[in-house]
This record gives structure tokens, sequence and C-alpha cells, in this order.
């Protein structure tokens, strides 16, 4: 009964309240740019102009974007299952492991046709099973899952470095990387296949891999609220007594939703290893993991959000690069300050301007309503 | 009393939220030193009214006159400066503080904890002989029971120099013994010449303790009169805008028993800490019964109905449902429970009957969401659902009527006509019912208990555990009463009296805490 618990329209929701918050990280980023002695105008400018300004910084955004969709959406799927996978890092890390392992092991000799399809398999088997231990640990164990899914990532990065340098390292190689895939394990890159249907495109890392990360947010979608695995996941998510008078065992529920996590953040596997490098290495990964917890943040949890916050960090990723490069003395460290303060006001704060904003869309609505009425 | 200026005036006031007119144009007038009551349906605009007058909202047009000079109560600071105090339906304590501490809190005599807490002890003890409210200073808020908690949030409005206490629903968490004890120390507070706004749906508490009563309906005032004037009949019709027949329809004649439709027989658990919650529980439930359980809550109730629901497995005992017999070491699981066509309706809607953030037709198919009609290779059949919800509401008059709506924005008495509803709609052979009415206003009470009994004669066995006793009488047609995990009485409906079944829960009373419902056995 209080003033302020009436819901605000959709539109109002997800339209203007997060356009609001990127304009006031902006603002709040133009005022350290001029701290510092520069044109925010200019930064912006070149900011923009590098994410989106030609082929090659389309490709990279969307290349970035691509791999943040993974995380989001396997963060946003724990979450409506009432869990908090903060190991998406090490999920990623061993879906590129699940990945690398079918490719060097099958790609000499068989058609792609058959190997990326098992490359993918693996890549999803591999992030799945890495969540599945912390899963099991929280559903029978009540061990928490943001503990055990930390703790998770170290061990996966161990894992990949003891691999690299006692298994897969090729002989004779100076660096810590396998030995290049075979041809059955090339994914198309964006160039090809733009080059395939006789447009000239721009060599870029970007690779079919976006395909797969548009079609993992329409199935995302379609399970979470279309299906009734999603409908019980949701249950547990949030309220776990009533999903209990329901008839729904939570524990599978846990394993259901963790699984599911982390199959899409192993997924990061196949874009990174085989779409990108082609061989595995060491630091394919690098903190998409936790960008994927500030991409569903800002995402609202939603398959649409996260593929446009998806968009956001790819474009300050590629946008930032081509800064640190285009602008003298502005460091890289400036470029994660920016990102920094994006997350915060959009992620974190999403909601602090919203009772303000309520307040002034109300106003104006209900002087609206008096003079119609 | 006519010549003291009121202690309250309120002129005129007005507040409007989105579409709905939640207070138009309401005058309000409290004598000094009475207890006044205000009623009102939920949503009637009681609540805002009073959130008005401690200064949590703002009305959009209003006056309002405290001991007959106009205040501008922007804020609960400008209240509490003007003597008004509010005590929450929810209290607003920190449980690890003590007592003591959480009276402290925010009005510090002193910048040194020490001091300032022996000074606030002082002036308490002279408070609490005053006024004759007894709460343990000492002890950390959580070990307090419920009702020492409301003592100590009165007392704590008291400590803030309140002369005028709005207290919202506060007997809605109280058990029969502790309502009793409220009401002592609120004609004593009377006597010392407090004035007491008290919100209620509860009518026997209006006409038990207030002196003067306002009813509200969609935000007007409909009824403002002398509390001898009127009775609980005058009121439930102002309040609801017509003739409400509460109670037992008709001195329906004993009906002759059916089968069996459930047996439980020897159920016995202990909780986490050892302690007995269940010992030696049997009852069978037959074909066109209803069969209430009265008793003080916290003495089995709950576990009882999880137990026959499948929500807990006891540590002895045996199960018959149709023909299946369960044991301890294959006993009832909800999904199988549901097959066996045994609905329940949870005690708390809330957390159990439905998911809040669930829009009404998500809602409206949980526990059932595995049926075949609602889905197909694993997809639901959304169509599906929301045609049963709509018809679920249409049928239990739930509103609004639209099942997009989520279930945490229906009010109470909808929210519970919803889980109703949905339990209803496999017409099951066995209904558990824990609080069916529980913080539903009267029309809904009504409404619901017709369904119960309409149930009821189409052959349904019905279980329904109320801490009401008025509940109880109002409906079984055979009366159990539970104390201490245990079955301490059977009686059909004809012996009761309400004398005799307060005296069996009486049983339970722990000793200390006041007479054995007096109210009760004087009615």
């Amino acid at each position: 009964m209080t003033g302020s618990s009436q819901p605000l329209p959709r539109w109002f929701d997800l339209g203007v309240l997060p356009v609001f918050n990127l304009a006031l990280a902006l603002l709040v980023c133009g005022v350290v740019v001029l701290v510092i002695g520069m044109d925010p105008g200019q930064v912006l400018a070149l900011l923009i102009k590098g994410a989106f300004g030609s082929r090659i910084g389309v490709s990279y955004t969307l290349y970035y974007a691509t791999t943040f969709v993974f995380t989001g959406l396997a963060v946003a799927v724990a979450f409506h299952g009432g869990l908090f996978n903060i190991g998406g890092e090490g999920q990623a890390m061993l879906g590129g492991i699940g990945t690398a392992l079918v490719a060097l092991w099958l790609a000499d000799s068989w058609p792609a046709w058959i190997v990326l399809p098992l490359m993918v398999f693996a890549a999803a088997a591999f992030g799945m099973a890495w969540a599945a231990v912390p899963a099991a640990l929280q559903a029978w164990r009540g061990s928490h899952v943001v503990i055990t899914t930390i703790m998770f990532n170290f061990i996966a990065s161990a894992l990949l470095s003891w691999l690299l340098l006692n298994v897969l390292k090729e002989p004779g190689n100076m660096t810590v990387e396998s030995k290049s895939f075979g041809p059955g394990a090339h994914v198309p890159a964006a160039h090809e296949v733009f080059a395939a249907i006789g447009i000239e495109w721009p060599r870029s890392p970007l690779n079919a891999c976006v395909l797969l990360a548009a079609l993992a947010a329409i199935v995302v979608y379609l399970l979470v609220w279309r299906s009734r695995p999603g409908y019980t996941l949701r249950a547990v998510g949030f309220a776990p007594e009533a999903a209990r008078y329901a008839g729904i065992r939570p524990r599978a529920q846990v394993m259901f939703s963790m699984a599911l996590s982390g199959a899409l953040a192993g997924l990061v596997g196949i874009n990174e290893v085989a779409g990108v490098h082609g061989r595995l290495l060491l630091d394919y990964v690098v903190g998409a993991g936790f960008a994927g917890i500030a991409v569903s943040l800002i995402g609202r949890n939603h398959p649409v959000g996260i593929v446009l916050a998806s968009l956001l960090f790819g474009a300050l990723y590629q946008g930032g690069s081509e800064l640190a490069f285009e602008i003298q003395g502005f460091s890289r460290d400036m470029v994660f300050t920016l990102q920094g303060l994006i997350v915060l006001f959009s992620g974190a704060m999403a909601q602090v301007a919203a009772p303000t904003l309520a307040r002034l869309y109300f106003a104006f609505a209900g002087r609206r309503a008096l003079a119609h009425g | 009393m006519s010549t003291a200026a009121p202690a309250v005036a309120m002129r005129g006031i007005r507040k409007r939220f989105g579409a709905v007119q939640a207070n138009d144009s309401v005058d309000l007038t409290v004598a000094a030193g009475t207890v006044h009551g205000i009623v009102g349906e939920n949503g009637a605009g009681k609540s805002t009214l009073m959130s008005v007058l401690y200064g949590l909202i703002q009305p959009e047009a209003g006056t309002i006159q405290i001991d007959g000079t106009p205040v501008q109560v922007r804020h609960s600071r400008d209240a509490m400066r003007h003597g008004v105090g509010m005590v929450h339906q929810h209290f607003m304590l920190v449980d690890t503080f003590s007592a003591l501490d959480n009276i402290v809190l925010g009005a510090e005599p002193d910048w040194r904890l020490p001091v300032a807490r022996a000074a606030a002890r002082r002036r308490l003890e002279a408070l609490m002989r005053d006024s004759g409210l007894q709460v343990r200073l000492d002890l950390p808020v959580e070990d307090l029971p419920v009702g020492e908690r409301q003592r100590l949030e009165i007392l704590k409005a008291l400590y803030r120099g309140a002369r005028i206490l709005i207290l919202d629903e506060p007997t809605a968490v109280l058990t029969p013994q502790e309502t009793d004890q409220l009401f002592v120390t609120l004609r004593q507070l009377r006597a010392r010449g407090t004035t007491i706004l008290l919100i209620t749906h509860k009518l026997k508490e209006i006409m038990a303790l207030t002196d003067a009563v306002t009813v509200m309906r969609a935000g007007r005032v409909v009824l403002d009169c002398a509390t001898a004037d009127t009775s609980t009949d005058a009121l439930a019709q102002a309040m609801v805008g017509r003739r409400v027949q509460l109670g037992r329809a008709d001195a329906a004649a004993p009906r002759p028993s059916g089968a069996p439709l459930l047996q439980a027989s020897g159920l016995a658990w202990r909780d986490s800490l050892g302690v007995a919650r269940l010992a030696d529980v049997s009852l069978t439930l037959r074909a066109g019964e209803i069969v209430g359980i009265a008793g003080v809550s916290g003495n089995g109730q709950s576990e009882l109905l999880d137990a026959l629901s499948g929500l807990l497995v006891p540590d002895a005992g045996t199960l018959q449902i149709a023909s299946r017999t369960f044991t301890v070491a294959r006993w009832l699981d909800p999904a199988t429970a549901r097959a066996l066509a045994v609905a329940h309706v949870p005690e708390d809607r809330h957390r159990r009957g439905l998911v809040l953030p669930f829009a009404a037709w998500e809602s409206g198919v949980l526990g059932y969401h595995t049926l075949p009609r609602y889905g197909r290779r694993g997809w639901m059949q959304q169509g599906a659902m929301l045609a049963d919800t709509v018809q679920m509401m249409e049928r239990y008059d739930v509103r609004p009527r639209n099942p997009q709506v989520a279930s945490g924005q229906f009010s109470g008495g909808n929210q519970q006509k919803l889980v109703l509803a949905r339990e209803a709609m496999p017409q099951p052979q066995v209904l558990l019912v824990g609080q069916p009415t529980r913080g539903v206003d009267i029309g809904a009470i009504e409404f619901i208990h017709g369904r119960l009994r309409a149930m009821r004669d189409a052959g349904g066995a019905i279980l329904v555990v109320s801490s009401e006793l008025d509940e109880i009488f109002a409906l079984a047609d055979r009366v159990l009463v539970m104390t201490g995990g245990r079955i301490t009485g059977e009686m059909p409906i004809e012996s009761c009296t309400e004398a005799g079944v307060g005296c069996l829960m009486g049983d339970a009373t722990p000793s200390g805490i006041g007479p054995v419902m007096p109210a009760l056995a004087a009615t």
C-alpha cells in the first residue's frame, strides 16, 4: 500500500532506465577524461568509431560479443535457478580443453561436418561436467556454489597449464601451446563466408560461432520461459519451498541449472580455441567468465538484454583497444576505468535512479491524466 | 469527551495510487483517551489513511489536527514529534539486539552506549510499571515470544513519547492467549489516557475493545459510530456493502459418514532439536465430511498437514490413501499425493502456495504443471494453462481477473482464492486446508467457506486446520483438538462448545502466559 510499489510500465523499465544509466555512466566517464586533460567528445567519438566505424571494427566487436553472450547466458540460467555461478571462467577453460582434445584427436583424418559438431558437443559437455561437481556438492552436501565455483576456476586454470605443459605441448615449440588443429577443426571465419558469397570482408577473428551464440540465446529463451524444465527451474529459483510443495525435487534442479549453465560457458571454448587460434593455449578466457556476470547483470538476466549488453561490452573492448592505440597517453588502464564505470552505473547501481525517475514519470503521467480527465 | 479537542481530526484526506482512489475525502475524528477501531476489507484504504497520519504517505488534499492544533506531517519524525506512534503488523526490530537496545536504537539519550542504556533502562522501568507492559529488556529479540515482541514495539512507541498509538492488525500474528493479554494491556493504556487507533478486520475484536468505530469501503468512510450502537452484523454489512452470512448456514442434520478416504495412524515426528512435534496422531477422513483441527498455533498442526501431504516424512506411523498404504520407509511424496487426488492448500500461501513473481497463470498450474494437457514433449502448453487459470479466476471470483498479473500483486484474499481454485480444479477426493482464511477479508471468508462446504457436499473429505475457533465451528462436522503434538479430544460438532474446546486447547498453555482464553469462554 505504499506509493513507491506501483509497477512502472515495461517500456520505461526496460527502455528508458538502461539508456539513462548508460548516459549517466558516459557523463561520469567524460568528467574523468576531462580531469586527465583530454577532450571527452573526441574520446567518445573515437570509441564509437573504433567499435562500429569500420567493417573490421564491427567484426571485432561482434567477435568479443560472441564470447560474452555465452558467459552472460551461463550466469543468467544459473541465476533463474536461484544459483550464482561464478565459475564461468573455469567452465570456459574446460570447454576449450574439450574442444582441443576432440580437434587434436580427429581433425587430421575426419571431415569438418563430423568434427565440428563433435567439438561443440565436447565444449558443452566439458563445461557441464566442470559445473556439475560444485552443483552436486551444493545439492547433497550444502557447500555453497559461490565458493566452490570460484575454487574450481583455480583448479581449471591449473589443469589447463598442466595439460599444456605435460601432455599437449608441441615438441620443439618454445611457447606453451598445442600443435595447430587439423583441417577438420576449422571453423568458417566471417571473411571466408562473405568471400564465398562474393562480398569482400577484412580478416578478423569473427567466425561462425557468432551464429551459435545467437542460437544459444534463442534456445535459452525457449528453454527457460517456454518449456517445462524452465518452469520448474524458475520455480525453484524464486521459491524453493513452493517448488517442493509442487512436487519438484530441488536437488535435481540444482544439477540441471548448473549443468546447463556450465555447458553455455563451455561454448566459449569453441569461439576462442577453435574459431580464432586453431590451437589450445593458456590465456584464451581472459576474464570473459567474470565479464559474463556483469553482462548478465546489465542485461537483467534476459537473453535479449544479454545480447545487447554483450554488444555494449564488445564495443567497449574493441573501441577501447582502438582508443589506447590512437590517443597518446590514453592507456589501457583508462579503458578499464571506463568499462568499470559503465558496469557500476548500468549494472550495480541500475536501480539507484529508478525511484527518482519513477516519481518524475508518475508526476508527469498524473498531470496528463488530470488534463485528460 | 465532547468538551476536549479530539486527539486526531483528519479532514478531506485524498490520495490516489495510479487508477485507485485509495482515500476519497476521508474524515476521521478520534476522541482523546479512547480506543478507536478502523475496519474495512483489504484495499479499503485504512492502511493508507494511517500512513498519512504517520507521515509515510503525503496526501493530495486534506488537513490533520492533533489535539486541536493543525499540523503538517511530512515524515514519521514529524508524527513522532506530535506524539503519534505506530506499531506495524510486521515488527521493525533487530532480531539479534536485546530488547533494550532495540528501544534505544535511533533515540540514544547519550553517545556513550552504557550511559545511554542505563538512562533508558531507568525510564523504561518506570514506564513498564506505569503501563503494565512487561518486557524482558535484556533478552535478544529473537528469543522473545511474538506477544512480547509486540509489547516491545508498543513500549518503544511510548518511550518515544507517543500519546496516540496506531496498531496495524496487531492480532494477526498472536495466539488467542496473547491476544487476550494485548487487550488487557490496551485497556490499561487507555486508562492512563493514551489514544489508540486499532486497524483490524476482526469484528469480534472491535466489539470487545473499542469505544468507537469507523468503517471504510473503497476509500470512503461508510459508517462512523459508537461501538455500543452497532453490532458485528451491521459492521460486516457496512464493510462488504451487502448482507454477509458467516457461521453455520443451517443447523444441518448429522450426516451419514461416508467411506474412509484417508487414514493416518500413529504418526510421530521429532524436529532437529529432538522436540516431539507429532506424537501418536491418528485420524480418519471420510467422504462428505469436514474435519476441523482446533488448537493454538504451533501444536503440531502444520507438521500434521505436511505429513499428510507428503512434505514431511514422519519418524513413525502409517498412512492409507485409497488402496495405497505408506510406511515410513516409503512415505508419500507431494507428486504422488496429487496423483492420488489429495490436494493441499498450504498454510503459507506466500512461501508455498504461490511463486510470487510468477504470473497468475504460472502459479495457477503449480504442482499440476506435469499434467499431460499442460505440456507437449516438454514444451508448456501456455494456451491450456491460461485457459484453465481464467476458468479458475471466474469460478472463484479472483480479482483482477487477469492471468498475466504477477501472483504477488493480488491481495491476500484473492491469492488465497487462486490457490484454493487451483487445488479444487482437479476435483480432489481429499482436500487438506491450512488456515483457509488467514489475512483474508470478510467477503472472501464467506466465499471460501461456501466453496469448502460445496466440496464437502459433493463427497470430498476435507481437513481444515485453523487457529480461528470461529472458523472451525463454522465449517467442521467433526472437531479434533491438538495440543503438544497430540490429539487431545475429538467430538462431533453438535456436542462442541467454545468453552469445552477452549479448555482442551488450553492444555497447551505454557505456564505463565495468563489465563486460558477467557474471551472465548466468555462469548
